[in-house]
C-alpha cells in the first residue's frame, strides 16, 4: 500500500504575525517558514505505517511556491521515500489544494492518505474533508490513534466532550491531531539522503486544475487590542475587584 | 434567499452550539431553516421548532444518522441543499468534519469559523491563531460556512414555532461505521459554553496536582474547567479540555489561567474572554499582557487562598 502525505509550508509557528499597514495581509516577507506542524504528524505516521510494514511507500505532496521544495526534503528527511511539487505562484485555497490532490490521488492511487487536520496560517480544517468528498473516499479527521488491518483503517478521533472510534474501509482520507504521534527530528545523515531522493514537479495546468481563488480577501486587519489590565498584589485585592469593580463573581 | 442550519443535537435536545448558529443565519437575511438529521430525533426536531426565528424545520431520520457519520449527513445536507444560498454550521468538531466535505460536492469554497457577517456574502474571520481578521468575500453560488460560537450570541431557545417537515432519508454511504465512543461524564458546564472558565497549565505539575488544586476553585465558582496544550501533552487534563488554536475557542465573563505562560496558540483560544485573570510566578510570562487582573504568585499558595476567600 502507497502512503500519500499532504504537507504545507506555512510561517513557523513560534512566529508572532503582523498585518500590513495597507491591510492587504500578513507581513510574510523574511519570516521564518517551516512545515506546517500537523503535517510533520502526518508525516511520522505514515513513516511509522512503513516501518512496521503496513505501507510500501510513503510519498509526500506539496502545493506552492518553489521554496516548497524545502518542506519537501524535510518530509523525506524524517521518512518520505519521494516528493511531489505542484508549483504555481498563485494563492491556493483549499478547494483548489483538494482538487489537485485528487488528481494526483488518481494518479498515484495509494491506499491511504494523511493530511493535518488544520494549517495554522488560514487556520480553515477544510483540505482534506474537501479530498475525501472529491475522491468519493470515507475521512476520518482529527485522528489521534490509527490502526490499520484487513483493508480498514480504525480510527480514534478527538472529538468535543471525549474521544470517537470509526471503522472506513481504505483508501480513505484521515487528518492528523496534535495527539496522534510526537513527531521525530530529522538527522544530519537523513538530510543529506533526502536530497538524493527523487522529486517530481507539476504544474496545475499539467493536472488539468484550475485553482483560480473562490473566495476574495478584501481585507486583514489587527484583532481589537485588549485595554491593558493592572497587577494586583494580592489574592484579596484580586477577589474585591472580581466581585466589585468587573463584577464577574 | 434561504439559509439552512445544520444542528447539532443528541436526538433528544439541541446543542448550545446550534442557537448561535441560528443568530448568525439570521444576519445572513431571509428565512432561517434547520437540517435535523438524526436517529429517532423527533425531540430534538421538537426543540428547534422552537427556537426563536427558525421557519421550517427539516426532519430526516435513520439509523445511518446516529452517529453523525461526516459520509452520511454530508450526503443528507446535500440532498437537500439546492434550495438555499447559505448553508451554516456551526464549528464544533461535527460541523468542521462535515461543512468542507458538502462545500466540496457543490464545487463551492467554505469559509471557516465566520466571527461576523458583514452582508450576505461578506463574512470576517479570524486567521493566524486570531493574530488578524480577514474580511472574505464569497463570489460562490452557495455559500458554505462553520460560524465560531463565541463570535455570535445564542438565539433565544423557544418563542419560535416553526413547521416541522420531514424529508427522506440519504442512503448509508456503507464506507464507514461506528465503533464506540468514550464521552467523558461532566457534572460541570460544558467548557464552550461555560461562564467561568479556570484553566491549568504545566506549572501544576500532575495530574492530582492539577485536581487538587483547579477542582476546588471551579467548584467555588461554578466553572468549567479548561486546560493548556502543555497540561493536556502531559497528562494532567483530558484532551477535549484543550483551550487554544487547536483545542475549543472560548470566550466566557471570566476566564482564569492558573500557571499558564500565555503561548500563541493558546491565547488565540481564550481572548474574547470579558474578563481575564492570571496568576503566575513569572513576571515576564506573556498572559499578563492579556490579563485585566494579574497576580505575580506561585498558584499552589494563591489558589487555595482565592478559593479560601471567595
Amino acid at each position: 500500500m502507497k502512503v500519500l502525505v499532504a504537507v504545507k509550508r506555512v510561517v513557523d509557528y513560534n512566529v508572532k504575525v503582523r498585518v500590513k499597514s495597507d491591510g492587504t495581509g500578513v507581513d510574510i516577507a523574511n519570516v521564518k517558514m517551516s512545515m506546517n506542524p500537523f503535517d510533520e504528524i502526518a508525516v511520522e505516521e505514515a513513516t511509522r505505517l512503513k516501518e512496521k510494514g503496513m505501507a510500501t511507500e510513503v510519498i509526500a505532496i506539496s502545493c506552492g511556491p518553489t521554496q516548497c521544495q524545502e518542506t519537501l526534503r524535510t518530509a523525506m528527511a524524517i521518512g518520505a521515500d519521494r516528493g511531489i511539487l505542484v508549483e504555481t505562484s498563485e494563492e491556493l485555497q483549499p478547494l483548489a489544494v483538494a482538487k489537485l490532490l485528487k488528481a494526483i490521488v488518481d494518479k498515484e492511487q495509494p491506499g491511504l492518505i494523511i493530511l493535518g487536520k488544520q494549517a495554522i496560517d488560514d487556520d480553515c480544517n477544510q483540505t482534506g474533508q474537501m479530498l475525501a468528498a472529491l475522491a468519493d473516499l470515507p475521512q476520518a479527521t482529527f485522528a489521534s490513534k490509527v490502526e490499520v488491518a484487513d483493508g480498514k483503517a480504525q480510527v480514534t478521533r478527538e472529538v468535543d466532550g471525549g474521544l470517537e472510534t470509526l471503522s472506513v474501509t481504505m483508501p480513505a482520507v484521515i487528518t492528523t491531531d496534535l495527539r496522534l504521534n510526537e513527531p521525530r527530528y530529522v538527522t544530519l545523515p537523513n538530510i543529506m539522503k533526502a536530497k538524493k531522493k527523487q522529486l517530481d514537479v507539476f504544474k496545475p495546468e499539467d493536472l488539468g486544475v484550475n485553482v483560480a481563488p473562490r473566495i476574495k480577501t478584501l481585507k486583514v486587519s489587527e484583532p481589537p487590542k485588549r485595554s491593558a489590565g493592572i497587577k494586583v498584589p494580592d489574592v484579596a485585592t484580586l477577589v474585591d475587584k472580581l466581585k466589585n469593580t468587573s463584577k464577574v463573581i | 434567499m434561504t439559509t439552512l442550519v445544520i444542528a447539532e443535537h443528541d436526538n433528544a435536545s439541541i446543542k448550545g452550539a446550534t442557537l448561535n448558529t441560528v443568530t448568525a443565519a439570521l444576519a445572513c437575511g431571509g428565512d432561517v431553516h434547520v437540517l435535523v438529521a438524526g436517529s429517532g430525533a423527533g425531540a430534538a426536531a421538537t426543540a428547534a421548532a422552537a427556537v426563536a426565528g427558525v421557519s421550517k424545520v427539516i426532519h430526516a431520520d435513520g439509523s445511518q444518522f446516529a452517529n453523525g457519520l461526516a459520509e452520511n449527513v454530508a450526503a443528507q445536507v446535500l440532498a437537500i441543499a439546492s434550495s438555499y444560498s447559505h448553508i451554516l454550521f456551526p464549528a464544533t468538531a461535527s460541523g468542521k468534519n462535515i461543512a468542507p466535505r458538502v462545500a466540496a460536492k457543490l464545487d463551492v469554497g467554505q469559509i471557516s469559523d465566520i466571527t461576523k457577517v458583514e452582508s450576505a456574502d461578506t463574512f470576517e474571520r479570524p486567521i493566524y491563531a486570531g493574530n488578524a481578521i480577514a474580511t472574505v468575500q464569497s463570489a460562490d453560488a452557495v455559500k458554505v460556512i462553520t460560524v465560531r460560537t463565541t463570535g455570535f450570541d445564542p438565539a433565544a431557545a423557544t418563542g419560535g414555532s416553526a413547521a416541522i417537515e420531514t424529508a427522506a432519508a440519504a442512503a448509508d454511504s456503507g464506507k464507514s461505521s461506528f465503533v464506540g465512543s468514550e464521552i467523558a461524564k461532566l457534572d460541570r458546564p460544558e467548557l464552550t459554553a461555560a461562564k467561568i472558565i479556570v484553566s491549568g497549565g504545566r506549572a501544576l505539575g500532575s495530574s492530582e496536582k492539577f485536581n487538587e488544586v483547579m477542582t476546588p476553585l471551579a467548584d467555588k465558582l461554578g466553572a468549567a474547567l479548561g486546560a493548556s496544550r502543555a497540561a493536556v501533552d502531559a497528562g494532567y487534563a483530558p484532551n477535549d479540555w484543550q483551550v487554544g488554536q487547536t483545542g475549543k475557542i472560548v470566550a466566557p465573563q471570566l476566564y482564569v489561567a492558573c500557571g499558564i505562560s500565555g503561548a500563541i496558540q493558546h491565547l488565540a483560544g481564550m481572548k474574547d474572554s470579558k474578563v481575564i485573570v492570571a496568576i503566575n510566578k513569572d513576571a515576564e510570562a506573556p498572559i499578563f499582557s492579556v490579563a485585566d487582573y494579574g497576580l505575580e504568585a506561585d498558584l499552589f499558595a494563591a489558589v487555595p487562598e482565592l478559593v479560601s476567600k471567595l
